[in-house]
């Protein structure tokens, strides 16, 4: 059977079992929107710019596990699409994103909305294909589900020339596809597994540090089977909460810049840290030297060797898919070993010490919002339960700190590239994968209006997602940075001439609230998620306390253990 | 410490500014690259001469094979190997100097390619460190132009880098 390129991009997406594109058309995709108006195999979602296009696909796929995929067309298309694609490949999130290209005789004459594609995306992806030969289009689209599925997941573009779409070719779709140059390592090696399963019983102050790589390889169940036989602390980084339930006694909370003061000491005074799925990353560790000077033995999971010893050196290296070397551990450990109860009755003791800090406590106020209050009374309106998206900034870590993520795959935020104007399009993306569950957006004023204009998606669409706008009319973390580091100078940190939100939510055709008042937070939110606004988006704009920082913090270029706590200041 | 990289990866378009993109995106020194397609035309062989601690040049090995078009990266370092770079001199070659280029081409085992009225150009082949000497060795006001392929490398014996 002969196809067009056009019509084989579609067969291939329902091959490949994906249920949502999104995208915006333009030019050089216009064969294969002509396409999709033809089909009913997937739905596409039209989004209002090209990022949210990359972030809704990004969040379907960090809430579903499932490959997420984009459409956008050629030049400002694909380049308003790379945003979303390094916030991907930042976070390891498995996307497809196919973008148009000007006709192949047309490239490199500075064409019409001509840009090169696979040269700007070539440092944030995981890999990148020009089609030339419609002959070569279904294979490509294989390998890029593959490949962007398979070992550390991330996001891979196909760049298809306008041309190639029109061209005829037998279609055939191949039900694998193996490249020689690419063999993602899954089993991790027994002998290693054996050595850190032992240095683990014998330690005295274990540790179990779990990031991203937990919730991405679908390993949560293994992880907290692991820590539970063993008792040990486990803390979790920003990407991986939920990873291990934050209501378990054994979680120290999130650790890092804005981490519990348990989480962090607790990191830095362990002797033997088991690392799972995490990459010690500077929001995470802070100062390696500080961290590196007191000594303690580590043993690091991850899919990814370059991972391994990157910014730490690390003692007992074990490269392997994680749930299969978690599931190793799990057996072995059935098999016998016990860790040293004695010490480790010691090391809780040491550690309770830590938490009677009450790191997050605050002082509450009936006059004015505080932020975190907002973030508890979302956990008690949603039982926990909720889908929540973040943008970036100071909201974020509330909402990292305060609600308390139970379960894998419900907190979407861009940890690693801190892109602000995810919130809404995450939101989004949840909702397409989810669309019974509930789904709130934390959000900021400043990061809101970055992608505010999908609120016309989320109406096109119906999409009942709840907006958490925490408005202390600043950007509230540059503010912060500036308070401590730059002594009060607010350099273009405060943000004039606001939108009044409650129109403009209702200028989209969505419901707005307004919260000044402590005491109005509880019914605000009740209503938002009660039964008579269940089909509706709200966007509630909470006026919030102007100076409240986030603590704990650790400030740039320091140590774990040198956290500036709330009560200090 | 200097390290030569051998690697081999697919022939296709692009994938040299995947290896030279990935050295500038992450800081690496590259001190000198050279890539040519192998016997098998589906392969490209690529040699990467470059500098770092050992942290450095495991980094440097573990991003290359990250690269999904890499097939196979060997550490030239880790085991015997040869080292050779091919340079082009074209140096002056008038009066005394007609002698002195003669005999220091035949020192170095070069060979006098290329002889016009004023100038001798000379084909050099071996280590980086030998052609270096020959550039030191030479009156430096003789040298009228240079050309270096950059190094190229090999494993002794049965060490052979294939797929």
């Amino acid at each position: 059977m002969e196809l067009t390129g056009a019509e084989i991009v579609i067969h291939c997406l329902a091959e490949e079992g994906v249920k949502f594109v999104f995208g915006y058309p333009g030019g050089a995709v216009l064969n294969i929107y002509d396409e999709i108006f033809k089909q009913d195999k997937f739905q596409h979602i039209l989004v209002r710019h090209e990022q949210a296009a990359v972030h809704a696909a990004d969040a379907y796929a960090r809430a579903t596990g499932q490959v997420g995929v984009a459409l956008v067309t050629s030049g400002p298309g694909a380049t308003n699409a790379v945003t979303g694609i390094a916030t991907a490949y930042m976070d390891s999130i498995p996307l497809v994103v196919i973008s148009g290209q000007v006709p192949t005789p047309a490239i490199g004459m500075d064409a019409f909305q001509e840009v090169d594609m696979v040269g700007i995306t070539r440092p944030c992806v995981k890999h990148n294909f020009l089609v030339k030969d419609v002959r070569e289009l279904a294979t490509t689209i294989k390998k890029a589900f593959y490949i962007a599925s398979s070992g550390r997941p991330g996001p891979v573009v196909v760049d298809i020339p306008k041309d190639v779409t029109a061209h005829l070719t037998t279609y055939e779709y191949p039900k694998s596809v193996h490249l020689r140059s690419y063999n993602p390592v899954v089993k991790g090696h027994s002998g290693q597994i054996k050595k850190a399963l032992k240095l683990l019983l014998e330690a005295k102050r274990p540790m179990i540090y779990a990031g991203g790589g937990v919730v991405l390889g679908d390993a949560a169940g293994q992880l907290v089977k692991l820590a539970r036989k063993l008792g040990y602390p486990v803390t979790n980084t920003l990407m991986g909460l939920g990873g291990y339930p934050a209501s378990d006694k054994q979680f120290v909370g999130m650790l890092g810049m804005h981490g519990t003061y348990e989480a962090n000491m607790s990191m830095q005074e362990c002797d033997v840290l088991l690392a799972v799925g995490a990459r010690f990353d500077d929001r995470v560790i802070g100062n390696p030297d500080h961290f590196t000077s007191t000594p303690r033995t580590i043993i690091h999971v991850d899919i990814d060797p370059s991972s391994i010893s990157k910014r730490v050196k690390v003692d007992v290296p074990i490269v392997g898919n994680l749930v299969d070397v978690l599931t190793e551990m799990n057996k072995l450990l059935e098999e016998g070993g016990k860790p040293d109860a004695n010490a480790l009755k010691a090391w809780w003791s040491q550690i309770d010490g830590w938490r009677s800090k009450l790191c997050l406590d605050y002082i509450t106020s009936d006059t004015v919002i505080k932020p975190q209050a907002v973030i508890q009374e979302l956990w008690r309106a949603t039982k926990g339960d909720a889908f929540v998206t973040s943008d970036v900034g100071q909201h974020q870590m509330w909402a990292a700190q305060y609600y308390g993520f139970d379960k894998p795959r419900r907190w979407l935020n861009s940890g690693g590239l801190g892109t602000m104007g995810v919130g809404l399009p995450y939101a989004m993306g949840a909702q397409f994968a989810f669309p019974d569950a509930q789904v709130a957006c934390v959000t900021g004023e400043g990061s809101i209006q970055m992608n505010i204009q999908e609120l016309s998606t989320c109406k096109q669409f119906e999409l009942p997602i709840k907006i958490i706008l925490l408005n202390n009319r600043y950007l509230g973390m540059v503010r912060q940075w500036q308070e401590f580091f730059y002594n009060n100078r607010y350099a273009e940190s405060y943000v004039e001439a606001l939108p009044d939100f409650v129109k403009l939510a209702e200028a989209y055709g969505h419901v707005g609230m307004k919260i000044e008042k402590p005491g109005d937070v509880e019914g605000a939110m009740k209503e938002a998620f009660g039964p008579g606004l269940k089909n509706r988006l709200v966007f509630m704009d909470f006026i919030t306390d102007q100076s409240e920082n986030v603590f704990p913090m650790i400030p740039n270029g320091k140590g774990l253990s040198e956290m500036i706590l709330a009560e200090e200041l | 410490m200097k390290h030569i990289i051998s690697l081999l990866m697919e022939n296709e378009a692009g994938g040299l500014s995947r290896v030279a993109g990935l050295f500038s995106a992450r800081g690496y020194n590259i001190e000198s690259l050279t890539v040519a397609p192998t016997e098998d035309p589906t392969l490209s062989r690529m040699t990467l001469v470059t500098s770092g601690s050992d942290e450095v040049i495991e980094q440097i090995i573990k991003q290359l094979n990250k690269l999904v078009d890499v097939v196979k990266v060997l550490d030239l370092n880790e085991g015997r190997h040869i080292e050779r770079e091919l340079m082009l001199v074209k140096v002056k070659a008038t009066g005394a100097y007609r002698d002195e280029m003669k005999s220091m081409a035949d020192i170095f085992r070069g060979r006098i390619i290329d002889v016009a009225d004023g100038t001798f150009t000379i084909e050099l082949t071996g280590s980086s460190s030998k052609l270096d000497a020959f550039l030191e060795t030479v009156d430096k006001t003789a040298i009228l132009e240079t050309v270096r392929t950059g190094s190229s490398g090999i494993g002794r014996g049965d060490r052979i880098l294939k797929v």
